[in-house]
């Protein structure tokens, strides 16, 4: 049987979300065209400082990209999210997002004035313009993930953006392991060579669901994951 | 591998930073910073922010998105994250330094390594009381993630990444020419669960050159 969602929408191209998650909820992201990006940040809702950590998620996981079951962990050695579900398999968390000079270099003049709400916007203007709406600004702005795409590294550290590496339908889930505050934008990735602006729609889902228990793959995975974990519990058991 | 004709005893400027101890100061634009590996395999975790304005800061993703490539060295300019070049690379013996690692924190120890280590020195409590002494504003929140000069975290084509044996030596050394005003903020890494100080941090000197 297929679960009803708590929440539907579809996020529009170049949009941006943001919204608070508590634990135990499932968040699911459907690439509907292919080729989309969602670039998103994640902070305690409670505790806005603590935040989305690329450093601790890559080296505490030994990896340099994000697919199932790996876990998206905060600076303070917590646990934010597990990716519980992912037919992507590679996610970048290491190229940031664009900007305006960025975007305009890249495809040009496309303005409000010219195009309304198919202009080009970017994802610093997007990740600020939903930061504020939490009291949050530039100080919390961080490296943050860009769902959907790959970037690879040969072995002297050259980067190469992966064309089509999300294909239509494909989908990643997130459980929220602490009461979550997501910021997302579907502006492109800021190593993607396709010279054409696109406006990729994104369907956007809210699953209820509980916390996972100690034999749960995402922190299985890895002994950093399941210390991370134990840390959320006493930081849960204190507070709550 | 980039050698400097900069000579030593013309510095205005030097200083030894002890294992574990944090540095912060200011660096015109135009003045060159070196920072020296004493004594070998030695981390040495390193922010900058615009001196005029610290909310513009040093950012890694925007320095790795910059030059479409993981490792710093000569020829790098290191980015803020209102997309300006804080600094750029003019020499560097070492050949690569890191910028995905970030710093170690009493909280991650206990991730990575035990429960039990949280009781260990970290690089963001260096971070935290050195940033506070420059600045009575800044806070966790101003800390983004560092350059890890000398540093050796290498990333494989099919996404693996470790901490590995340093590949610098004493002596080496990496400088950097400042392209506006910066405030540059060193941890001295006191890590000891890992090779990144060679299991024996020691001190690295702070040489800077006027323009």
């Amino acid at each position: 049987m297929i679960p009803t969602p708590l929440h539907s929408r579809t996020l529009h191209g170049a949009g941006m979300w943001s919204a608070v998650i508590s634990r135990g909820k499932r968040l699911r992201l459907t690439d509907i065209s292919g080729g989309s990006n969602v670039g998103m940040l994640l902070y305690n809702a409670l505790e806005r400082s603590e935040r989305y950590n690329m450093p601790d998620t890559l080296k505490g996981q030994h990896i340099f990209y994000l697919r199932a079951p790996y876990c998206l962990h905060s600076d303070m050695g917590r646990l934010l999210a597990s990716i519980t579900h992912d037919t992507v398999g590679w996610h970048d968390t290491v190229c940031g997002h664009s900007d305006a000079a960025r975007v305009l270099a890249k495809y040009g003049e496309n303005d409000y004035q010219t195009a309304r709400n198919d202009w080009n916007r970017n994802g610093r203007d997007c990740f600020l313009i939903e930061l504020a709406k939490w009291g949050l600004g530039k100080k919390d702005l961080v490296p943050n993930l860009n769902l959907f795409s790959k970037v690879v590294s040969d072995d002297g550290g050259q980067l190469t953006f992966i064309s089509e590496n999300s294909k239509p339908g494909d989908v990643i889930e997130l459980r929220f392991e602490i009461d979550t505050l997501v910021i997302l934008n579907t502006c492109q990735h800021p190593l993607d060579p396709d010279p054409v602006y696109h406006h990729r729609h994104v369907k956007l889902e809210v699953f209820a669901g509980d916390p996972p228990t100690e034999n749960d793959p995402s922190l299985t995975v890895r002994p950093e994951n399941l210390r991370a974990w134990e840390n959320n519990e006493t930081y849960h058991t204190l507070r709550f | 591998m980039i050698e400097s004709t900069l000579n030593p005893e013309a510095a205005v400027f030097r200083e030894t930073i002890p294992a574990g101890d944090w540095w912060v100061h200011e660096i015109k634009k135009g003045q060159t910073l070196r920072i020296l590996d004493l004594e070998g395999n030695q981390a040495a975790d390193t922010l900058f922010f615009s001196a005029a304005d610290p909310t513009e800061r040093y950012s890694a993703d925007r320095t790795i998105q910059e030059q479409a490539a993981l490792y710093l060295t000569t020829g790098t300019k290191l980015m803020s994250t209102e997309g300006n070049p804080l600094l750029t690379i003019t020499a560097d013996t070492c050949g690569r330094h890191d910028t995905l690692g970030g710093a170690c924190s009493r909280e991650s120890n206990t991730m990575r390594y035990a429960h039990d280590k949280e009781c260990m020195h970290a690089c963001r409590d260096s971070f935290i009381r050195g940033a506070q002494e420059w600045n009575v504003e800044l806070n966790k929140r101003d800390l983004g993630p560092n350059i890890n000069f000398f540093m050796n975290v290498p990333v494989t084509p099919d996404g693996q990444l470790s901490f590995a044996d340093g590949i610098s030596a004493p002596g080496r050394y990496v400088e950097m020419i400042a392209d506006m005003d910066v405030v540059c903020l060193i941890s001295n890494c006191p890590q000891l669960n890992n090779p990144c100080n060679g299991w024996n941090p020691t001190p690295v000197e702070v040489l800077i050159w006027s323009a």
